[in-house]
This record gives C-alpha cells, structure tokens and sequence, in this order.
C-alpha cells in the first residue's frame, strides 16, 4: 500500500508523458516519450557502451572519493582533537574551500590531460573539503561526559584515542563519506560534461548533439538510479554499523 | 602512646573553590572516615557538584588542601570512582553492556581472560546478569545506572562518588536502586560520597548528612543520622527520628536561604 502511494505520482506522469509525445508532442527534437528513452537505454546496455560508460564514472567518481575522502578524513580528526590546530587551520581552510571545483577543470586539464587523473583531481578537490571539515567537527564535539570517564577510569591517551575519541566520532565520520560519496558522483558527471571525453556525462553529450533526445534523456534517468543506488547501499551500511548509536547526537 | 586515629578517607581542609572568577565554594572544611556513608545535600546552585568534582580531580581546588587516606589528590585516581547521573551519555553507546565494564579492567590493564569471570560476577551482582550483550540503548534508565555502577565497581574503588545517580528514575527504581547501593557499600565497606537535592533520600542513605547552603556555596550543618542498619524503606522513613531530622533540616533550609 505504501509502495503503491509512492509510485502513484511517477506512474501518473510518466503515461501523461508517454501520451503527450504519442499526440500532440509527436516529432518533437528536443524530448522523447518515455518508452522511447527506456528502449534507448536497453539497447545502450546491449551494445556495451552504457557499461562502459558506467564503468568508466564509478571509477572517477570512487577513485577521486578514495584520495579526497581518506586525505580529508585524517586531516580533519587529527585537527579535531587540538584547539590550536582548529585555530591555525581555520583561516585557510575558509579561504580554499569556497573555490567551486569545477572552476579547476582548465588547471587540471592542463596538468594531467584528458582521462582518470584529470577527472579523479577534481573530484578529490571536491570531496576533501567537506570530509576535512566534518571530521574535524566530529572529533572536537565529543561528548564531554565520555572524556570525563575516561579519566576518571584511568584510560592512558591513547587507549583514550582508540576506546572513545575514534569510536565517538566515527558515525558522523560516517555521514561525512555519505554526503562526500553524493559529491563525488555529481562533480565525475560534470567533468565529463564539461571536458573530458569519457563516461556517462559524455555519453549525455554526444547524444544531445547527434539529436537523440531518446538515449539522453535515458542515460539522465541511468545516472539518476546510480545516484540513488549508491546512497541507498550506504545508508544500509550505515544503518548496520552503528545501529546503537543515535547518528544525530542527541539522547541515546 | 596514643593508637594514632585511621587517617580520614577524604579530608576538605579549608576549600575553596572559584571557577570563571566567581567563588563557588569556600571554607569546606569536613572529613569523611573510611567506610562512611556521606550525603550531600542543598539546593542548586550549592556547588555539591562542584565538590563531589574536586574529590574525583576533575576540578581543582582554588584554595585549601584535599587529602585522600593522607595522600594530596593530584588528579583523577583509579581507587576514586564517580557515578555520574547522566547514565545515558556516560555509558559507551557502542558497546554492550559486558563491554562497559570491561572498561574499566583494561584501563587497569588485566587480561582479557581474566576480564570475563570479573564481569559476570560484577553483573550478576547489579542484576544485569542477563543482560550482559544488550547495548545502552536496549536497557532501561534504571538498569542503564545498574550498569554504570558495575563499571564502578569493576575499578574496585576505595571511595565512590555519586552524583545525584537516581534524580532522572521513577521513583520505584530510585528506592530499589538506594537499597541496592546501600548493601553494596556495606558489603565492600567502602566510602561513600552522596551528592543528592533530596534530603528524604540524603537522610535515608547517610551517616551523616552535610547541608549546603548557596551564594556561595559553604557548609551549613552537618547532621549524624543514628538511624538503624540495615534501612527499610518504610520502617526508616516513618521512624520519628526520621521525621525529626527532616523537619530541622527543611526548616533550617527555608530560613537561611
């Protein structure tokens, strides 16, 4: 029944759709009925080069998130745990961060040319920020009761670093690689979109300019369920991992 | 010669205390004797908080000399340990029940082997013996403070202190709970150090109670309670001693504050 409720909207817009381009919108160039873009995309994964081009943007698109990511991870707990690191950083960290990172695109291209080193810069560039300042957030908003325990037992610093401080921080550690993840996917497509051949932001070029409105608009909805495939599958793991703690903060 | 008296398990010799320029505690001056039950009680704002904190050596003392069996406190101490009232962010939410106890023998450095009969037994004793693999988060508050008094005891502390432990439970389990830790302390002979705002619970628990009065927080009276062990929730509370203290101590609270 919920399922039903849920898919009501979609179904009732995607036969609106489909009966607008088999009447009235007939012929047009720049869209394509539905059943049109579903066959497009069927033949696409037949002939290999949806795959391809799906292969090619996970692999930015995660290769980029792994270097950015794990960089801004590290970076941003070690941070975390000292005042005076927040304080000297924060200056620079506000003064790099707001560069758009698609803004990079004409450096990195002349730096690595077209292909995966150019595309995974960006994305690095792009995911790093949002990892380094989330960790550091993470790491420097423990709760303060839990520090108190810890010396009040009698935890050296660093069974106070691997029994506390780590586990502490590491949901919103997290929610910080699922928020980076999301990044990660959205500026791979873009770089693809904008410059670099290859993958599934291409793959949406070409078919705009050779006029199929059909293999465009069934390669939007691919990149759409990818997008969502992901975040769905972290949000289970996240969900396992830390199924005892309260993600938010907040009571227990 | 004189047999020397047993050195005071803690000993305030003139404390003060001021915290962000504002006097919180001043002229404490009290000894507390090994194996007694000591209750602090007063309104907020009374700095019983702030004392129960310098004895664990989370906070310093701005003035004034804390001894614990004659040793200066320098910091927080293994044979000193605190039961905290907020059981739900004292607690490690990632761990299981047996997994909080068991940190406190690895912060003492035992074996793992060793660790696991300790904690049954520890378990057993505050009734959580079939709760040992439940998280935080599955017990009830009641149990949640069980199990942050296991982990207490698993430090085998010389002094406990507690911080208003049962202010946040239903006032069953808070009465359930106060016998429980009662037979606790009796059984291990251990001090007590009771912060409490409730002077029915401050009379029933103590040997003696020791009343705070605020602005800034200094010791009003302190009271012996030479009521009959082991305490009855009922039989205790209508005893007309009792009923006596309470009034004095409400009384004298009302008039001076």
């Amino acid at each position: 029944m919920r399922l039903a409720k849920a898919a009501a909207l979609p179904l009732l817009l995607i036969v609106g759709a489909e009966l607008w381009f088999r009447g009235p919108g007939a012929g047009s160039e720049s869209l394509a009925a539905p059943s049109a873009a579903f066959a497009a995309i069927v033949e696409a994964l037949g002939d290999g080069t949806l795959v391809t081009a799906t292969r090619q943007t996970l692999t930015a698109a995660l290769g980029g998130l792994a270097i950015g990511a794990s960089a801004g991870l590290v970076l941003g707990f070690l941070i975390g745990l000292s005042k005076t690191a927040i304080a000297l950083s924060t200056p620079s960290v506000e003064l790099f961060r707001p560069i758009p990172s698609v803004a990079l695109i004409p450096l990195a291209m002349l730096v690595f040319g077209f292909g995966y080193g150019f595309e995974m810069s960006i994305v690095a560039f792009a995911t790093f920020w949002p990892c380094l300042i989330l960790a550091q957030a993470a790491a420097s908003q423990i709760e303060p009761r839990l520090m108190e325990v810890s010396r009040v037992i009698g935890l050296s610093s660093t069974q106070r670093l691997f029994k506390i401080v780590l586990p502490a921080a590491m949901p919103r550690i997290f929610v910080a690689l699922r928020l980076a993840a999301g990044f990660a996917l959205v500026v791979a497509v873009t770089v693809e979109i904008a410059a670099n051949p290859q993958g599934l932001g291409y793959m949406l070029m070409i078919a705009q300019q050779s006029l199929r409105p059909e293999l465009m608009l069934g390669s939007l909805i691919w990149i759409g369920l990818i997008g969502w495939g992901v975040n769905a599958g972290l949000n289970a793991l996240q969900g396992r991992l830390f199924r005892h703690q309260q993600v938010a903060g907040g009571k227990p | 010669m004189l047999a020397r008296p047993p050195e005071p398990a803690i000993a305030f010799d003139a404390i003060r205390v001021d915290l962000g320029g504002k006097t919180i505690l001043t002229d404490i001056t009290l000894d507390v004797k090994p194996g007694e039950f000591i209750c602090v009680m007063g309104p907020s704002g009374c700095g019983k908080t702030t004392l129960l904190r310098v004895v664990a050596g989370l906070v310093q003392a701005s003035a004034g000399k804390l001894s614990l069996f004659g040793k200066p406190v320098q910091g927080p101490s293994r044979k000193v340990s605190v039961v905290f009232q907020d059981y739900g962010r004292a607690l490690l939410p990632w761990r299981d029940a047996a997994g909080n106890v068991a940190l406190a023998l690895e912060a003492a450095g035992m074996p793992r082997a060793e660790q696991r009969p300790l904690i049954e037994t520890l378990l057993a004793k505050v009734g959580l013996k079939d709760h040992a693999h439940k998280f935080p988060g599955q017990l009830s508050g009641g149990m949640q403070q069980r199990l942050q008094i296991a982990r207490c005891l698993a430090q085998d502390p010389e002094i406990l202190l507690m911080d208003e432990p049962f202010g946040a439970l239903d006032a069953m389990t808070r009465q359930q709970l106060q016998d429980e830790v009662l037979a606790l302390a009796a059984e291990r002979n251990t001090t007590v150090f009771f912060v409490t705002h409730d002077l029915e619970e401050a009379l029933y628990l103590g040997d003696r109670v020791v009343a705070l009065l605020p602005n800034p927080g200094r010791l009003a009276r302190i009271v012996d309670v030479p009521l009959a062990r082991p305490r009855n929730q009922l039989a205790t509370r209508e005893h007309p001693d009792f009923l006596a203290m309470r009034r004095d101590l409400f009384d004298m609270m009302h008039e001076t504050h």
